[in-house]
């Protein structure tokens, strides 16, 4: 930046005003003009992303639903099957429909918990606190952490049947000695469980959402008498629906994609009883452990197919719920 | 932050409905230390688990343990097959990898978005911003097979070699639109001056985007660092495993007596991550509030 200025400046008094300085202006229009449109230098910046694109996203795209009519275990070459990976998926694997069922419990109890905690603790969070920053690292940090596999280590031991939970559960004389992690009916709502306690980025979100309410709209609600149940319920929530729009799409997409707790704490299993087998899980056994790998490419494109569902029934429904400015 | 808070006067009626102030505020301080006690209480059990006795994890559950065991510790990073800190080696050259790879391929792109007119930017565009919501699990298994085929199977090519070629949309985003908030009459002054682009990008714009750079190398960081799946599909041998793998070795041997050690680790696990969220904790959160996404 320095020399440009410097160079501006000794150049602009040397050129004398005559008509090759208007021919040199004119020139130096034109090279502005086509710099604009940059001639090659837009592909030259965007080469390694077009090589991305193309070759790791758009292509393994199309392979993998090449893939996904074949019999393929990576060793000898692809065998054309038709539909016979889809007829399998659907008609004869029962663990398929397991971890379908287990996924959509686990999006569909763990995603309306964590977004309504985040909500709520934002609400307290949104006023002149002391304090308030520690109390909004406290509460991100495990959302932070939440992807290692030390916290799902940890997890699996405070669920265990000497874990943390059951001495809590103690101090209400609860304690069975259940171990929640080896019990098919609670093992995946550790899980949820964890997903919930992971709810520090969406509070972040709607944090900065309801700093930018209008105030002067609630201070005209107050003075008309409305309390804070009927403001929350007629002005916060309404003008807020954009942001919660945008953390429902991002949550559930992340919700479909969860792998390493579940891993880590069936100990690669999906167990007991398949019943924390969550898809991700699944696709990685099939293709990886059973080196199954045109079933499992079917198993991605219908996980593709499911997320890019919700998520445009999302958009759709949309249109009824969330309210915009303009 | 007071430029938000509306003036403190009394005669606001919704001063008054909130200053019923000192037993509000007693409660609601007393809600937030609550939540956030029990948010931090699984991160204090596993510290203070590191520290104990096998014996005593599971029968003692107060958390200041009657007995120190530092062991644990010294125990851990040597056991396992490997030394951990072959493991923290290895995952610290997957993470500066990436963190390189991301940080100028994903600038480059975003220069192009921000500062040129090109045909078809709008489409190109749009599908960077489509990859934003493909999953991963989509494209693993071709991938693999690409990475197979160029036998850089069990090394951290995969894991690497990606970030170098922008695939992290994200980032991508998150650049562009910074520097669409660098003033265009820098590029221009640079421009009349005989600069091409790539000294307009080299010697401007990326000096003046550091914020946005800072914030990519530490999500990169950590996310890179955290990523098990990856890992656990491209790195096949002992001494090629990363952190999060060298983890999970752990678990297989479970065998009752290395509870201790096992803690340990994961401790000694979290802590890059915890010292990156100290450091940038204010970054950290702003840039989730004002980007949104991931987590």
């Amino acid at each position: 930046m320095t020399t440009a200025q410097t160079g501006e400046v000794v150049k602009e008094p040397s050129v004398p005003a005559t008509p090759s300085d208007q021919r040199e202006r004119d020139r130096m229009r034109r090279r502005l003009a086509r710099r604009r449109g940059g001639g090659w230098w837009p592909y030259l910046f965007l080469a390694p992303w077009f090589v991305g694109l193309f070759g790791l996203t758009i292509y393994p795209m199309l392979d993998s639903l090449y893939l996904s009519f074949t019999n393929f275990d990576l060793l000898t070459p692809a065998q054309w099957v038709g539909m016979d990976n889809y007829n399998r998926m659907f008609a004869e694997d029962p663990v398929f429909w397991d971890s379908v069922h287990a996924t959509l419990v686990y999006v569909l109890v763990s995603v309306p918990l964590k977004l309504a905690l985040a909500l709520a603790v934002a609400m307290l969070l949104n006023r002149d606190l002391r304090g308030i920053g520690l109390y909004r690292a406290a509460f991100y940090l495990p959302s932070l952490l939440g992807g290692a596999v030390a916290i799902a280590i940890v997890w699996r031991q405070v669920f265990g049947g000497e874990g943390l939970f059951n001495d809590f559960l103690g101090w209400f004389g609860l304690n069975t000695g259940q171990d929640w992690i080896s019990s098919p009916d609670t093992a995946l709502y550790t899980l949820v469980l964890l997903a919930v306690w992971q709810f520090g980025t969406p509070m972040v979100i709607f944090l900065a959402g309801l700093k930018q309410l209008p105030k002067d709209v609630f201070e005209a609600a107050a003075i008309d008498g409305a309390g804070a149940v009927t403001r929350f319920f007629k002005i916060t929530l309404p003008l807020l629906t954009p942001i919660v729009f945008f953390n429902v799409v991002l949550q559930i997409i992340d919700a479909f994609k969860t792998f390493t707790p579940a891993f880590v704490i069936s100990n690669g299993s999906g167990g007991p009883l398949n019943s924390t087998m969550l898809y991700s899980l699944y696709l990685y056994k099939k293709g990886f452990t059973d080196l199954q790998m045109g079933y499992a490419s079917a198993l991605a494109w219908v996980l593709f197919l499911v997320i890019a569902l919700f998520t445009a029934v999302n958009f759709i429904a949309s249109r009824y719920w969330v309210h915009y400015d303009d | 932050m007071s430029a938000i808070t509306p003036p403190r006067s009394s005669t606001s009626p919704l001063h008054k409905l909130r200053s019923a102030t000192g037993t509000r505020r007693i409660f609601i301080h007393t809600v937030l230390i609550g939540v956030a006690i029990v948010m931090l209480y699984p991160l204090m059990w596993m510290l203070s688990s590191s520290l104990k006795p096998d014996t005593e994890i599971f029968t003692h559950p107060g958390l200041i343990p009657t007995a120190l065991r530092p062991e644990n510790y010294s125990e851990g990073w040597s056991g396992s097959g490997n030394s951990f800190s072959l493991y923290i080696t290895n995952s610290l050259i997957v993470t500066i990898g990436a963190v390189i790879g991301n940080v100028i391929s994903c600038s480059l792109a975003a220069y192009a978005f921000a500062r040129f007119e090109f045909r078809g930017k709008k489409i190109w565009f749009g599908l960077m911003l489509g990859t934003l919501m493909l999953p991963t699990q989509a494209v693993l298994i071709p991938q693999y097979t690409i990475f197979y085929n160029l036998t850089w199977i069990n090394t951290f090519l995969p894991l690497i070699v990606p970030k170098f070629l922008a695939v992290d949309a994200f980032f991508i985003f998150l650049m562009v639109q910074f520097i669409r908030s660098i003033p265009r009459e820098l590029d221009q002054a640079a421009m009349v001056d005989g600069a091409n682009p790539w000294k307009i990008y080299w010697k401007i714009i990326l000096p003046l985007m550091k914020p946005a750079l800072i914030t990519t190398t530490i999500f990169t960081f950590i996310w890179t660092y955290d990523d098990f799946l990856h890992q656990l599909v491209y790195l096949q041998q002992n001494d090629k495993f990363t952190v999060p793998l060298g983890l999970t070795l752990f678990l297989d041997q479970t065998s009752g007596s290395s509870y201790g050690a096992m803690f340990a680790m994961s401790t000694l696990a979290l802590l890059p991550t915890l010292i990156c969220f100290l450091i940038f904790q204010k970054r950290l959160v702003e840039g989730m509030a004002t980007s949104g996404m991931k987590g």
